[in-house]
């Protein structure tokens, strides 16, 4: 087992009365590309700032390649950052802002040429070298931004929010894009964002922070189907939370939705303790007319409210314990009417026990 | 580094005037020298009557030029951010702002030749002294007023006018109701910007004034040309304790009106 | 109509008290002088019911052809020149400090800049007659040093003059600075610094060239009325060297050539529309 590329030991900041990261850990791989993925005050673009030496911590260590970068200065640091505003220079041109860091190196007047040109090819904007950042679109400066930054050939890029400037129509493009990139300079990313769907869809591992503590750190789909915590079942794809009481045979006894839960694997929970599972909303099924209830995994219930959004059916059915659940149908279902009453079952792995 | 250039400039800014205060307390009769304590500079002030005369007199034009130039300035720097286009917006602008870049002189000579020329056509105003001060001190602090008002309502967006229009409120109600409480504290800021430039200004108050109308600074100027008084000093000192009393109280009232405005600021 | 009401009293103030007198001053910049009370033939008399011209540019004239005056030009725009200059030397730090102070610390620290301006500019003056003289703190900290052995004859020099200038002035270079520093993103310096730049070279190459419009109107600002300052120049400056506002005084006042005076005040003015203009589209901009 290597080095990790990026480790952070038990690192501390407070800003005032405020604690914005308490004892973080978390080891970043050569290479790979991680979301930093919270609320607002989650302590992400802290975590970002002191990578990049922007902030000192109060407490631990942050290393890179196993070297202790706490005390070194911003410009000094071998990480680069790209800054959500992108924080273009609008005195230079293009070629000279993604020329700044080379000159600040001291490489010399050919070689910047060469390697200026081949990063702007890289993203598409060779012949835009002369123009000032005002005269490009918002995503021609992202991409100005993300070469600047990467042109030095950093180890390790942090980003913050990188496509939270964009239309929503462009983002998906350039998510893309910004994987292409990074595959090509194999550099490591630690990728700033609120947006759920953009760590899923983007990063390799996804680190969820809450209050500045880690809540989970794994691959997307270890997230997204074995959320640990209720903050990470809630974060990740609006999950349904159904409170229940382990019965004596291992099955959960919720009330307030009114159904038994039975597990894939019993509990480690002994009978009688309490235990929260959460429950995908694309996971349930409305059972067909006539169709017999299940005695487990199954609820009942009066369909309360009904949105259709072209790729599927967002339903609220309100339990008969009261509870109202979500459930997502494919959109080429064809639900009842909103105030039918309505039957609901799914799989035994779907249910998933969580930690708090 | 920074805290080194705050500390280089503000030290070179207040270290003449804290000395100048502090030697106002020395009984020698040479300024910045130190001749044990006294107050004796104080009494002589108090007892000076052309100096108090003056300062009275320059009290007078300071208030009344200054609230001038609010009416005329206020309604300036309303006219020229929320009336749009009008006819000779070009050289409304251009005359409301030239009094700032004016050299003094250039003020001062140019505001006697017209106070001259009235005279000859009209026989008004019939001698130079307290009112013509008056007259040419509410003329720049008039510009100073427009540019202050200008800000304050370009920092607004029009839309709040709007929407009381929209409400209801006829343009006069509007004006009252809406653009006037907005430009209210930049009124007050103009007001006093025009008081001190009135009372601190020499040179345009030599040139359009009269042997009856001798302010406090053509007199302390008189003074200093002379070379310093301690009286001077003794003076500065009254000056700076008023000010920082108004200041100190200016900035609580501030905080006071920001606490009873939640979310305001 | 209404709206008419309401512009028609600044429009005529701003007639009668700003647009005629600059007009009277260029009229009387071309009269003769002349005995009598006001001291001068208007340039446009009436004789036997239809105008006569008896004006003249004698005034005009003699400031061109006497090199006095025009040396006393050359001299105040240097001295105005190296007056802002040296402001902005010292507003930089100030502003610097202003701008990257916490925010509940920059109103103090503004409000610092601008109090002496409301503790009157004559007693500021006249602090430094008191300060630079022989016996005063400055040559007293300076023989103390043991930088010089006796007194340096300082008060009435080309050193006093600037002194007093920056001193009286140094607000006024300090504000524009210091809002075009606010002005400027944190995240541009802190990105130069993320790509290599030590604070020094973040300075010269983003946070110099991107406050300088901020710098050229504090150095407009000081320039301007530098160049026809009388107060300083008279109360601490050489006697001997005459700059254009003491000279206008001095033909008004004591040798009552009032069209001479008018004819200097609109050569000041001549000389100083470009750097007016070149102010005011920098303020028209931000």
């Amino acid at each position: 087992m290597t080095d990790p590329l990026l480790r952070l030991e038990g690192v501390t900041k407070r800003f005032g009365a405020t604690l914005a990261l308490d004892g973080l850990n978390l080891e970043v791989r050569r290479g790979e590309f991680i979301a930093l993925l919270g609320g607002s005050g989650s302590g992400k673009s802290t975590l970002l700032r002191l990578v990049a030496g922007f902030e000192a911590p109060d407490a631990g260590r942050i290393l890179l390649e196993g070297q202790d970068l706490t005390g070194l200065p911003p410009h000094r640091r071998p990480v680069s950052m790209m800054f959500q505003s992108y924080a273009l220079f609008p005195h230079l041109s293009v070629f000279d802002n993604v020329a700044y860091g080379l000159r600040r190196e001291g490489v010399g007047r050919a070689e910047i040429g060469r390697r200026v040109g081949e990063v702007l090819a890289m993203v598409g904007l060779q012949g835009m070298e002369q123009r000032r950042p005002h005269q490009l679109s918002g995503g021609q400066r992202q991409r100005v931004a993300l070469v600047r930054s990467l042109v030095k050939r950093p180890p390790l890029l942090l980003l913050d929010e990188p496509l939270g400037a964009l239309d929503a129509g462009l983002r998906e493009r350039t998510g893309f894009e910004l994987r292409a990139v990074q595959r090509a300079t194999r550099a490591a990313f630690v990728m700033v964002t609120h947006d759920q769907a953009e760590a899923l869809a983007l990063a390799d591992r996804v680190a969820v922070l809450e209050a500045g503590r880690l809540a989970q750190y794994g691959p997307p789909q270890e997230l997204y189907d074995r959320p640990a915590t209720r903050f990470v079942a809630g974060f990740l794809g609006a999950a349904n939370l159904l409170e229940g009481r382990v019965g004596p045979d291992g099955s959960v006894e919720c009330a307030a939705a009114g159904c038994r839960l039975r597990l894939n694997e019993p509990p480690p929970h002994a009978p009688g303790e309490a235990l929260t599972v959460a429950l995908r909303p694309e996971r349930i099924r409305f059972l067909e007319p006539g169709e017999a209830l299940p005695s487990a995994n199954a609820a009942s219930g009066v369909l309360r409210d009904l949105a259709y959004r072209g790729e599927g059916w967002v339903a609220l059915v309100t339990l008969s314990g009261g509870q109202v659940l979500r459930v997502v149908l494919p959109g080429a279902a064809s639900p009842p009417p909103p105030g039918s009453a309505v039957a609901l079952a799914w799989a035994a792995e779907a249910n998933i026990p969580l930690a708090d | 580094m920074r805290r080194w250039g705050l500390v280089l400039g503000l030290g070179f800014l207040w270290a003449p005037i804290l000395l100048l205060v502090g030697y106002a307390f020395s009984a020698d009769r040479i300024p910045f020298q130190w001749g044990g304590f006294s107050l004796r500079w104080f009494a002589a002030l108090a007892e000076n009557e052309r100096m108090l005369e003056a300062a009275w007199l320059s009290l007078r034009i300071a208030a009344g030029s200054a609230t001038l130039a609010v009416l005329l300035g206020g309604l300036a720097g309303w006219a020229l951010s929320r009336l749009g286009p009008f006819r000779g917006r070009a050289l409304f602008g251009t005359l409301a702002g030239a009094p700032l870049v004016l050299p003094e002189v250039v003020t001062g000579l140019s505001l006697l030749l017209l106070f001259v020329a009235l005279q000859g056509v009209l026989g008004w105003p019939a001698n130079r002294g307290a009112l013509t001060v008056l007259l040419a001190h509410a003329t720049v602090g008039m510009a100073y007023v427009a540019v202050v008002v200008q800000a304050r309502l370009a920092g607004f967006d029009r839309s709040l006018e709007e929407a009381a229009a929209d409400l209801g409120a006829s343009p006069f109600t509007v004006f009252r109701t809406v653009t006037l409480p907005l430009i209210a504290p930049a009124l007050a800021a103009g007001w006093l910007l025009a008081f001190t430039l009135s009372l601190d200004d020499v040179v345009v108050a030599s040139f359009v004034s009269g042997p009856a109308g001798t302010t406090l600074p053509m007199l302390v100027f008189s003074a200093l040309r002379m070379g310093v008084t301690p009286e001077v000093n003794a003076l500065a000192a009254v000056i700076l304790a008023v000010v920082g009393l108004l200041v100190g109280l200016a900035g609580l009232i501030l905080q006071r009106s920001r606490r009873n405005l939640p979310g305001a600021g | 109509m209404r709206r008419l009401l309401l512009l028609a009293p600044p429009w005529l103030w701003l007639l009668l008290f700003v647009a005629a007198p600059v007009l009277i001053l260029l009229a009387i910049g071309l009269a003769e002088p002349a005995d009598g009370v006001p001291p001068f033939l208007p340039p446009l008399g009436w004789e036997a019911g239809r105008p006569v011209w008896q004006g003249s540019g004698a005034s005009l004239a003699v400031l061109t052809e006497d090199g006095w005056y025009a040396l006393a030009f050359l001299r105040s725009l240097w001295v105005a020149g190296v007056s802002a200059g040296l402001c902005l030397l010292l507003a930089y730090p100030l502003a610097l400090g202003i701008a990257r102070a916490r925010p509940s610390r920059r109103l103090p620290l503004l409000l610092l800049v601008l109090l002496p301006f409301w503790t009157g500019f004559l007693p500021r003056v006249g602090a430094w007659i008191g300060l630079l003289r022989d016996g005063g703190w400055v040559n007293g900290v300076l023989m103390g040093l043991g930088v010089v052995q006796e007194p340096v004859p300082l008060l009435y020099s080309d050193t006093a003059l600037l002194i007093g200038m920056v001193h009286a002035y140094l607000p006024f270079a300090v504000l524009p600075l210091t809002a075009a520093l606010l002005r400027l993103d944190p995240a541009l310096e802190e990105a130069a610094a993320d790509l290599g730049a030590s604070p020094f070279t973040v300075f010269r190459t983003v946070t110099f060239p991107l406050s300088l419009p901020g710098a050229a109107a504090g150095f407009l600002l000081v320039f301007i009325p530098a160049a026809g300052e009388f107060v300083i120049p008279s109360l601490l400056g050489p006697p001997e060297a005459q700059l254009v506002g003491r000279v206008l005084w001095d033909e008004f006042f004591q040798n009552r050539d009032w069209p001479l005076a008018s004819a200097l005040a609109v050569a000041l003015l001549l000389a100083l529309i470009l750097p007016i203009r070149l102010f005011q589209r920098l303020e028209a901009r931000s």
